[in-house]
């Protein structure tokens, strides 16, 4: 190293290099961060912040108005990442075994193509399918009679039962590129005599890939899965654009943020409750550290990783 | 080589699979744009099919142009996105050359400590956000938002950046110091036009969420001086709702930017990706 002879001496370069970044990210990332969770023991009474300690948290899961609304919004986030885990990330990986086979012609077309939903807004997807799927415009009705189903044919997304799992597909086909593509780069990254090595063996086809890629990319899809969940325990945007804030019909699409949104920013009549809305960013703050850690140290430790 | 992977029939099957799925994937956006220049009978009449002399209408973008400040907000989400992606490049490359050249003490804790957003999304402290926003005056300025994300950039950006920066030669930097240069210098003149592959990464990657964030041009800068055309699209179609020329026009005018950015851009983020930066 350069410093031997310097060590004694303060490094003010190392100071300068850090300092922006550390600044920047601490003041406006990790403090706001734990202060949010501090703000969550306060309440506001005549216009005074006073500290209550768990008391919201009391009222956010003891309170029925709250709790109904906090499980509902929950039991809707965990669906919503239950239908991505399994619509999203098989598709993902189906296309991504496809566009990685070798001598594959116009590939690098089908994988732009794949992404474009990827890079639009939520704004733009929520509007456009909302539009697709209307009964005023007709086009899903008028497709689906064209195959001869039209009776399937529902507002889905007007009605309570269906309009979350739509919205999911929704999501699902706007984020499909992103396990394609990272399972693609981790299906490149396997070594050609492994899989001529198996062939040798006789394993070909459809049993290479469930023999030999598969366990391979495992560690590819366990990122892939955190990647979701985190995604969708702070998603928000596609929820608001199609449903607004209120998450109709009903509430049956609301979610965490969604939920967060309309207690700490208020909508309509309600007001804003910062201090209630902190203790439900707590909330979702503690969920998204537990898959974190469930993934770090139940998932990630004991997946095997190859070195080629 | 086996015949299993020449197989026509299965190339033929491979076609049809993605070819199915592109379809899927663009048929509305596909339909959303030709909609947009066809007059409402039109639209409403033959939905799928494409404008001709008889249905072609602009309308739609008249009414855009005239009721929406869409020049504004395009001009404020371009702001916003290149001044943070140029504070999370400038700062992100600093703290990662800091990070993976000197050995000094906490190098591994700091890592640790930048790391920490990469799991853990900036959205779950918006309440103290807002409130620090306000307090200091910056609620509804284009500042505010660049600040945002410069931090919920930066945690991914030294990661990726350290990364490549302990690939640089050391043969090179200890060249610059015997002639005298100035770790300022090493840095700026000799690491960063070596990592600037890796930059355009982590630009790539930026970029996207930066552009289409809903949640906080919503909270923390919904005036109209300040929207951003992600926020202000929102807020059109909302108030436009039963006027369908104007919100086709709307979205495939959301759609246009980001599209034409994605075929210059393609490349270098699918490069980027597959090249492993994010394994």
């Amino acid at each position: 190293m350069t410093d031997s002879g310097r060590s004694s001496r303060v490094r003010w370069h190392i100071l300068v290099f850090l300092a922006p970044a550390v600044i920047v990210y601490t003041a406006v990332m990790i403090f706001p961060l734990f202060n949010t969770l501090r703000l969550a023991l306060y309440t506001e009474a005549e216009q005074q912040r006073v500290f209550v300690g768990l008391q919201n948290f009391r009222t956010l899961f003891g309170d029925q108005i709250w709790s109904e609304q906090f499980w509902n919004a929950l039991g809707n986030n965990f669906w919503f990442f239950f239908i991505h885990m399994l619509v999203q990330n098989p598709i993902g990986v189906l296309l991504a075994a496809i566009l990685s086979h070798p001598r594959l012609r116009f590939a690098h077309l089908y994988r732009s193509a794949i992404f474009i939903p990827t890079i639009l807004s939520f704004v733009i997807v929520g509007f456009a399918w909302k539009l697709i799927l209307s009964p005023i415009w007709g086009i899903a009705p008028s497709l689906l009679d064209a195959v001869g189903l039209k009776s399937l044919y529902a507002p889905w997304l007007g009605k309570e039962e269906y309009a979350l799992t739509t919205l999911a597909l929704v999501s699902v086909w706007q984020f499909v590129g992103i396990p394609m593509m990272l399972i693609y780069a981790a299906l490149l990254s396997i070594p050609e005599e492994i899989l001529e090595a198996g062939e040798c063996d006789g394993i070909t086809g459809m049993a290479a890939f469930w023999k030999i890629k598969l366990p391979l990319i495992l560690p590819s899809i366990g990122i892939i899965s955190i990647l979701t969940f985190v995604g969708n325990f702070n998603a928000f945007d596609l929820i608001y654009a199609a449903q607004g804030a209120l998450a109709g019909p009903d509430f049956s699409t609301d979610i965490l943020g969604t939920f967060l949104y309309r207690t700490f920013f208020g909508f309509q009549l309600q007001l804003g409750d910062p201090h209630m809305g902190s203790a439900i960013a707590t909330a979702m703050f503690g969920i998204i550290l537990v898959g974190v850690c469930i993934y770090l140290f139940g998932i990630q430790t004991r997946l095997r990783r190859y070195q080629f | 080589m086996n015949k299993a992977r020449r197989n026509p029939l299965n190339s033929a099957l491979a076609h049809g699979v993605l070819l199915t799925y592109t379809v899927i994937a663009l048929f509305p956006v596909f339909v959303i744009l030709i909609n947009s220049f066809k007059t409402r009978k039109a639209i409403f009449r033959e939905p799928l099919a494409l404008p001709d002399a008889e249905t072609f209408s602009m309308i739609g973008y008249q009414t855009v142009l005239k009721q929406g400040d869409f020049f504004l907000y395009f001009q404020n989400s371009m702001i916003v996105t290149v001044a943070s992606l140029f504070l999370v490049l400038l700062f992100g490359a600093m703290a990662a050359f800091a990070l993976a050249e000197y050995r000094f003490k906490g190098n591994t804790l700091m890592g640790l400590y930048l790391a920490l957003g990469i799991m853990i999304p900036i959205r779950i402290g918006t309440v103290a956000i807002l409130e620090m926003m306000v307090s200091t005056g910056l609620v509804n300025t284009l500042l505010a938002l660049i600040l945002v994300y410069t931090a919920q950039g930066l945690p991914l950006a030294v990661f990726i950046l350290s990364e490549f920066m302990k690939q640089v030669s050391d043969d090179l930097k200890n060249a610059g110091r015997i002639d005298g240069l100035s770790e300022y210098t090493i840095f700026f003149r000799l690491v960063v036009p070596l990592v600037r592959p890796a930059m355009a990464t982590v630009a790539v990657f930026n970029m996207i969420p930066i552009w289409n964030d809903l949640w906080f041009p919503l909270i923390l800068a919904p005036a109209e001086a300040t929207k951003t055309l992600t926020l202000g699209s929102q807020v059109f179609i909302g108030q436009f709702v039963t006027d369908w020329n104007a919100v086709l026009s709307a979205l495939s005018m959301a759609i246009l930017p980001v599209l034409i950015l994605y075929v210059i851009f393609s490349r270098q983020l699918i490069r980027g990706i597959t090249s492993g930066a994010v394994k």
